[in-house]
This record gives C-alpha cells, sequence and structure tokens, in this order.
C-alpha cells in the first residue's frame, strides 16, 4: 500500500507548480488559467488520500464540490478571457498593464 | 433523513433570496424590453429588504445548528445578515443612474448582486469548511462577473481578469489549508475542528502550515498588506456601481468568515495566529495610510483607504477578546456603511462620459453642488476617525479592546498612523470646500432624487447615529457573547 506521506507529497509539488506557473508566467493567460486548475486538483489530491486514509467520506464528497466549483470558475475565466481578448486583442499577461500607481 | 431534521426552515431567508434571484433571472428573459430593466430592478430592492426583515422575524437569541451540521442560526448570523441586505440595498439605489448612463442598467447586473449577496449570506451562516467555501466561491463569482459586465471598458475588463487570477489563487490557498485541517482532525465540521484541535500537540508542523495557508488566503481576500496588490488596481478599473457594492458588504462577509474559520474553528491556535495578523495589520495601516497620500486618484486613494481600515478591523480581531470581536463587528458594518456612502457621492456626481474618479474634479465642489460637499464632509471626518461620527465610536472600540489585551504598543502605533491618515481625508474637504472649480468643471451637478435621499440618510446616520451608539455597542456586544456558545 502505497503511504499518505507520498500522496501529499505528489500534491504539495502539483500545487507548487500552479503558483511557479502563475506568478513566472508572463506570456499567456490560458496558462495562467491552467495553473489555477492545477492548484485545484492538487487540492482534491489531498482531500482524497485523507479521506482514504481516514476512512471518512466526507473529503470525497468536498472533491465533488470542488470540481463543479471548479467548472464554473473555469466557464467565467475563460468569459473574461474572451471579452478581454475583444477589446485588446491581445491576452499577453505583460500587456495587461494600463493600471498602475 | 427527512425535512423536519434538516431544519430547513432556518435557512428561509436564503432560499427566499436564491429563489427570488432566479426568479428575476426568468423574468428578465419574458418582460418586454422596455419595461424589463426597471422591474428587476425594484423586484431585486424589493427582495433584499424583503430577506432582511426575514432574517429579522426569524431571529432567536439561541444558535441552531441545520443541515446536518453545514448551517448555523445565531444571533451573530442574524445581525451579520441584516446588515448585509440593508447595505446592498443602499449601494443598488445609488447605481441606478451611473450604470444608465454606461448602459449596464440590465436585469442580470442585479441578479448577479443578489447571488452575490446569497454567497455572503451562506458564509456568514457557515458551520462546515464546505459551506463556507461554497459561500465565498458564490459570491467571488458574481463580482468577477459584475466587474466586467461593463465589457466596452478596456479598464475594467482588466481589472475582472486581475481580480480573477488573485481571487481563484486565494481560494486555492484557502482549500489547501482547509485539506490540512481535514487530515488532521478528520473533520470538516467547524465545532468538531475546534474541540479536536484541543486534544492534539499544537507544535505540529502540519497544523502550523494550515494555520499559514488559512490566515494567507483570508489575508488575500481582505486585501491587506503584503497580498494587497490587487485592491487598487480593482478599485479603479471596475464600474464604480461595482466597486462600490465590492467595497462595502462583502467586508461583512470577510468578518463572518474570519470569526467562523479562525475564532470558531482555529480558535485553540491563537497564539499561533495571533502573530501574523498584528504584522499584517500594522504594515496594511501604514503602508495603506501613506501610500494613499500619494494618490490622484479618488477611486484608487479609496482602495488604499480600505487597505488600511482592513488592518484596523484586524486588531480587533488579534487581541483574541470578546470585546474585541465585538469592536471589530462594530467597525466593519460602519466601515461598510461608510465606504458605500463614499462611492456613492462618486457615483452620483459622474455623468455620461466623466467618471468624476480624479481628486482634482472635487474642487470647488461646494459651489457646485453645497447638499453633496457637505455630505462628502461628514463622511471623510467619519471616515478618518473624527468626533461626533460613528467613525470615530468605532476606532476607540477597537484601540480600546488593544488595550485590554495588553497590547499597549500596538495600540500607540494604530493611533499614530491614524493620524497620518487624517491627512488625506482631511485634503479631500479642503479641495472642495477651499479651492476654486477647475476651468470648464464649474457647472453645478444635479442629482437623482433618489439616489439623494438614499445618500443623505446613509450619511446622516453616522452621526445621528450618537445617540443610540450606545445600544449599538451593547448588541455587538451580545451577539459576540453568544457566539459558539
Amino acid at each position: 500500500m502505497i503511504p499518505l506521506s507520498q500522496y501529499l507529497i505528489l500534491a504539495a509539488l502539483i500545487f507548487a507548480i500552479g503558483v511557479v506557473g502563475i506568478f513566472l508566467n508572463r506570456k499567456n493567460l490560458i496558462i495562467l488559467l491552467m495553473s489555477i486548475e492545477l492548484l485545484l486538483l492538487a487540492v482534491n489530491i489531498n482531500f482524497v488520500a485523507f479521506s482514504h486514509y481516514l476512512s471518512d467520506t466526507a473529503g470525497q464528497i468536498f472533491v465533488f464540490f470542488i470540481l463543479t466549483v471548479a467548472a464554473a470558475e473555469a466557464a467565467i475565466g475563460l468569459a473574461i478571457l474572451i471579452v478581454l481578448f475583444r477589446s485588446r486583442s491581445t491576452i499577453n499577461v505583460e500587456e495587461l498593464d494600463s493600471l498602475k500607481g | 433523513m427527512n425535512l423536519v431534521s434538516l431544519k430547513t426552515a432556518m435557512a428561509l431567508p436564503e432560499i427566499f433570496l436564491a429563489a427570488m434571484a432566479s426568479l428575476i433571472l426568468i423574468l428578465g428573459l419574458f418582460l418586454k424590453e422596455s419595461s424589463r430593466d426597471k422591474a428587476c430592478y425594484w423586484l431585486s430592492l424589493f427582495t433584499l429588504v424583503a430577506t432582511a426583515l426575514l432574517v429579522l422575524n426569524g431571529f432567536s437569541s439561541n444558535s441552531v445548528i441545520a443541515f446536518n451540521g453545514l448551517f448555523i442560526s445565531d444571533p451573530m448570523g442574524a445581525l451579520l445578515k441584516i446588515a448585509v441586505c440593508l447595505i446592498s440595498t443602499t449601494v443598488f439605489t445609488y447605481t441606478r443612474q451611473y450604470n444608465q448612463d454606461r448602459d449596464i442598467f440590465k436585469s442580470e447586473y442585479y441578479v448577479l448582486g443578489l447571488f452575490s449577496v446569497t454567497g455572503m449570506m451562506v458564509m456568514i451562516s457557515a458551520s462546515h469548511l464546505l459551506s463556507l467555501y461554497l459561500g465565498l466561491e458564490l459570491m467571488s463569482l458574481c463580482l468577477y462577473a459584475m466587474i466586467a459586465f461593463y465589457r466596452d471598458d478596456k479598464l475594467a475588463v482588466e481589472s475582472a481578469m486581475k481580480y480573477f487570477v488573485l481571487g481563484a489563487l486565494a481560494s486555492s490557498i484557502l482549500l489547501y489549508g482547509m485539506s490540512l485541517i481535514y487530515g488532521l482532525t478528520g473533520s470538516l465540521e467547524l465545532s468538531v475542528i475546534s474541540s479536536t484541535l484541543s486534544t492534539i500537540d499544537q507544535g505540529n508542523l502540519a497544523l502550523a502550515l494550515a494555520v499559514v495557508f488559512v490566515v494567507v488566503s483570508l489575508a488575500f481576500k481582505l486585501g491587506v498588506v503584503p497580498f494587497h496588490m490587487w485592491v487598487p488596481d480593482v478599485y479603479q478599473g471596475a464600474p464604480t456601481s461595482t466597486t462600490a457594492f465590492m467595497g462595502s458588504v462583502p467586508k461583512i462577509a470577510a468578518f463572518a468568515i474570519i470569526m467562523r474559520l479562525l475564532v470558531g474553528g482555529l480558535g485553540e491556535l491563537h497564539d499561533m495566529w495571533q502573530q501574523m495578523l498584528i504584522i499584517l495589520a500594522i504594515l496594511s495601516v501604514g503602508i495603506g495610510n501613506i501610500i494613499a497620500i500619494a494618490q490622484d486618484n479618488l477611486k484608487r486613494m479609496l482602495a488604499y483607504s480600505t487597505i488600511s481600515h482592513m488592518g484596523f478591523f484586524l486588531f480587533g480581531i488579534l487581541s483574541g477578546a470578546e470585546t474585541g470581536y465585538s469592536a471589530s463587528l462594530l467597525y466593519v458594518i460602519v466601515y461598510a456603511a461608510m465606504s458605500a456612502a463614499s462611492f456613492g457621492v462618486i457615483l452620483c456626481l459622474a455623468s455620461e462620459g466623466n467618471e468624476f474618479d480624479k481628486l482634482s474634479d472635487l474642487a470647488g465642489l461646494s459651489k457646485r453642488n453645497p447638499g453633496l460637499a457637505f455630505l462628502l464632509l461628514v463622511l471623510m471626518l467619519s471616515m478618518s476617525g473624527i468626533p461626533p461620527t460613528a467613525g470615530f465610536f468605532a476606532k476607540l472600540s477597537v484601540i480600546q479592546a488593544l488595550v485590554d489585551a495588553q497590547l499597549l504598543w500596538v495600540a500607540v502605533t494604530a493611533v499614530i498612523l491614524a493620524v497620518i491618515g487624517a491627512f488625506y481625508y482631511l485634503r479631500i474637504i479642503k479641495l472642495a470646500y477651499f479651492d476654486d472649480p477647475v476651468e470648464g468643471h464649474s457647472a453645478p451637478v444635479t442629482v437623482r432624487t433618489d439616489s439623494k435621499a438614499a445618500l443623505t440618510v446613509n450619511v446622516l446616520l453616522m452621526v445621528a447615529i450618537l445617540p443610540w451608539i450606545g445600544s449599538l455597542i451593547d448588541i455587538c456586544n451580545d451577539v459576540i457573547s453568544n457566539f459558539g456558545s
């Protein structure tokens, strides 16, 4: 049986990749949305692993809700992305700099 | 399991609000184009007031757990919900003319607002990590959409994207913290988490990590330094009607999430999060107040003022005593009302093609519209905490709580930084009263009667509440002393 710690390390790594993806990415907004998705999936791994090792189903049910919310979030994110592309004809992160001060 | 054991009736206001929001959404499809938006707008206002009345009607001084531990109905929740509904109603009243001028006076805009309020109410009544998270997301997702609603405006869309990315990051960090808490305590229910935490070793590294994740995500959502980068951009870029909404009521919901999660759930770890909150709060009050001085955009300046106010509000929480919590409760309600009114003034002054968000636009306001200039005067005095306004008593009770908690140096720092903050509030008064209008901007400003009436009531309440401020403080003390019992 795979020990709990390995799942947690995997989740932590994926979470870290997501965070780094948000802060290092300077090119494409879609990669930002993918990073956000990674963050949520890392959390899901955590919940499922804990839920299995605690023999408690509540964690797995929480995962259903996170998945649903992630879908809604992606929908809104992509909608904003489309509006953004319409008004600026670019989705380059570096060019989103008209608000400063 | 049946409806009786779920105690569905406890969530009657939320159910009513969600049902009405869905109904208004559908009505918007079938009504005639000419009357649609106005009808939906009035229905939304009616819904909010009716929800507040339903909360008031169902008020009881005991805490009741419903929905198998997902939902708690208690006096603190009732007070916060009434505040949320009433302040949202006033904010919506201010938005009408502004939204009409910008062609975003649409039924969907107000439906999104209603759903956002539903999210806040779910958050306020959450007694389980799941309902807390769902409420938070419902609130935030609607806010992103309300900003991007003004889709012809480049700044609005850009700020919506920024807010979306950082908001989603904050939610993920919160979820990661929640998953660690779940792993350590084996439960998602806040009361069980609290009692399990008292039995396990507090030196646990994973526990410290969980607390850090939760505090960081709450700091992101509140917008306190060093997690404040998004606040000025979003406040400035969003259409002012949305800024007024997101700058006021969500702060009340933020108070609720802090009380439920940090104080209710992680109360055992108070020593751990108190240290973090002290750093966050002092940095916010300091940096917020100092950078606000350098702003020439009114909305951006108010954003930095929000950052400093949120720091001040954390001072009450971090004292870790009932007096501190009730001081923060008073502070956040007074702040939400003040913030709604100050954006309300900008909304009233803005006209088609003029956002009225430069500081120089305010020059000579007393000659252009003496009534609004006077309201602005009262508001700014209240914001900076000068008696005899409600803002003074809110600040006073927070500082009192800090002194009671033996955090004297924090209290002294708070007072000094608040004095620095007074500079830019008083500068606005100087601009409005002692400067002459800029060339070409000296025509009198006219304001719709309904928003003017709402604004006058809202602002004068900041002063007129004084004879009753004692009873308001008593109410806050009462609901906090019932908290968690």
